[in-house]
């Protein structure tokens, strides 16, 4: 059940890029094509960062337990979108001019923040499988993988810090940020016991 | 004063309006066709996005440059009145009515004036003008646009000695412009230039683009074109010229004064806070190209900023 799950999973989560192709192949990408795809690739590696923090509250909330077995994919999916991102930012959009992307890395907090999140994302991505997990020890494991909290905050501030003066959609993800953090918070302080993580 | 001609034009080398015809008959919308076929008397007063402008002469100030389409020209516009995104004006803008228009010339001048746009249209000959657009943003398109220079207007308002500064005013009206039921910006959109910028023979205020009516998204039925500022200094859909003796505040300006300065001349050595402009994207183009101080116009209006620090006026 869970193996056909992750199989239709797998190519859901396939979805955006499919559609990036097929727009690109058919014009479809608009006036600016390497900025809808800087943007479009942008937005879906923080929704697969959001959708990652909510596997927990979503087992909690339901009592379910196989929402925790997709978790993995969910935020292996999440660190291929933003390879796909910084790699049309260094490709596409800057075309390996690094003395500028060298200089948007460090003058630019949008791009800072961005970069610092891609980075970090990178050793979660390395241990994700089994053995790393093993060699890591459970507790090790899961104090690493709180970066994600951290890289997700940075990802919603890079956004915040990008946009002209519209912030309506930071905003929502901001909002939805909030709420997948506080829930946790609110079930460390009432309903779990001091030994539980968060 | 001193108008230099721009230096890479050669007038025969301008791209026929026939040719941008030709190029853009098989885009022409069918509801416009059909309007314009239904009522040819339309062609006095051009009324509707997709008719032609009569008698549109060609200018010298225009580059050789190639032409940015005319579907990237008309769907990917900033026009916040609409809608932040830029793919919003060409949808959202249909609910704009462009006749009848009145615009009030008016402040410190002798002759205060109030235009229908019919004769407006009919003030000065339409020239053809193609100038490069950068916009703040980054990216930069070359546009033909249809008007004459603003200093028409100005002139026979005749300013008084008390006149240092042109505000411009656009459209308020939520009713039509459904982007001004949010706050994103503090409406209704206001833009400045210093009276000497304003009179300048490049500063344009255009009524058409290639050759055709300006669709209701690219700020119809007038607008400003100031080619060597950042794109949103060319107030669009305006209703209000008014001469003045302080420096207007503009609509970005008050809503982040670190951001946009009163001049926003194209500067690829001065950074936008959060972003460089040194490079951009032409829109058509894979590759960046070097962004040019005053967008390539320094040899035509440099001479007005002579001694400034545009890093303390940007
Ligand atoms: C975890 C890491 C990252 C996340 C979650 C992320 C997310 C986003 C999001 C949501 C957007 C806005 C999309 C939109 O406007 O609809 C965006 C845009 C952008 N990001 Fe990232 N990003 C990340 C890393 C990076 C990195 C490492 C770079 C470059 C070094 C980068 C450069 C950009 C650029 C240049 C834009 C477009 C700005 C514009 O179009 O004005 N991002 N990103």
């Amino acid at each position: 059940m869970v193996k056909h799950g992750k199989i239709l999973l797998f190519l859901a989560c396939l979805i955006p890029l499919a559609r990036l192709l097929w727009l690109g192949f058919n014009g479809g990408l608009g006036a600016n094509p390497i900025e809808f795809i800087t943007r479009s690739t942008g937005t879906w590696t923080l929704t697969f960062l959001l959708v990652t923090l909510g596997v927990t509250p979503l087992r909690r909330l339901s009592g379910w337990q196989w929402p925790i077995r997709l978790r993995r994919m969910l935020g292996l999916f999440a660190f291929f979108y933003a390879c796909l991102h910084f790699t049309t930012y260094i490709w596409l959009d800057q075309f390996f001019d690094f003395s500028g992307i060298y200089q948007d890395i460090f003058k630019r907090p949008f791009i800072t923040i961005g970069f610092t999140s891609f980075l970090l994302l990178i050793p979660l991505a390395v241990t994700s499988t089994q053995a790393m997990m093993r060699r890591l020890g459970g507790r090790n494991w899961q104090r690493l993988h709180r970066l994600v909290y951290l890289i997700t905050v940075g990802g919603v501030l890079h956004y915040w810090w990008l946009v002209k003066k519209d912030v309506t959609q930071p905003a929502i993800y901001a909002a939805v940020l909030v709420l997948l953090l506080g829930y946790r918070l609110w079930y460390r302080l009432f309903r779990a016991g001091p030994k539980n993580g968060v | 004063m001193l108008i230099k001609r721009p230096t890479d034009i050669c007038p025969s080398e301008i791209t026929d309006r026939e040719i941008y015809r030709a190029r853009r008959q098989f885009l022409q919308s069918v509801p416009a066709a059909l309007a314009v076929a239904a009522a040819p008397g339309l062609f006095a007063t051009p009324a509707f996005a997709a008719e032609k402008l009569p008698g549109v002469r060609k200018n010298p100030f225009s580059t050789n440059e190639q032409a940015t389409p005319y579907k990237e020209v008309t769907t990917y516009n900033n026009f916040y009145e609409f809608g932040t995104d830029k793919a919003d004006p060409a949808q959202a803008a249909k609910t704009l009515i462009t006749r009848p228009w009145t615009v009030f010339v008016e402040g410190e001048v002798k002759n205060p004036r109030t235009y229908a746009i019919e004769d407006l249209l009919r003030l000065a000959p339409l020239e053809e003008r193609i100038y490069r657009l950068r916009c703040v943003e980054g990216w930069s398109m070359v546009i033909p646009w249809a008007g004459f220079s603003l200093n028409e207007i100005i002139r026979r308002a005749e300013p008084t000695g008390n006149a240092k500064f042109v505000e411009f005013v656009s459209l308020h009206d939520p009713k039509q412009m459904p982007g001004q039921r949010s706050g994103v910006l503090d409406w209704p959109y206001v833009e400045g230039l210093r009276l000497d910028e304003a009179m300048h023979p490049l500063t344009l205020l255009a009524f058409g683009l290639y050759g055709e009516v300006l669709p209701q998204q690219n700020g119809a039925p007038l607008r400003l074109v100031v080619p060597w500022k950042y794109g949103f200094k060319s107030a669009k859909s305006i209703v209000r010229i008014r001469l003045v003796e302080k420096p207007p505040v503009s609509a970005w300006m008050r809503a982040a004064p670190g951001e946009y300065g009163f001049f926003s001349n194209v500067n690829p050595a001065v950074d936008h806070p959060r972003w460089s402009q040194a490079r951009e994207r032409r829109i058509g183009e894979f590759f960046k190209r070097a962004t040019l101080p005053f967008n390539g116009y320094g040899e035509q209006v440099a001479q007005l900023y002579a001694g400034m620090d545009l890093k303390k006026y940007f």
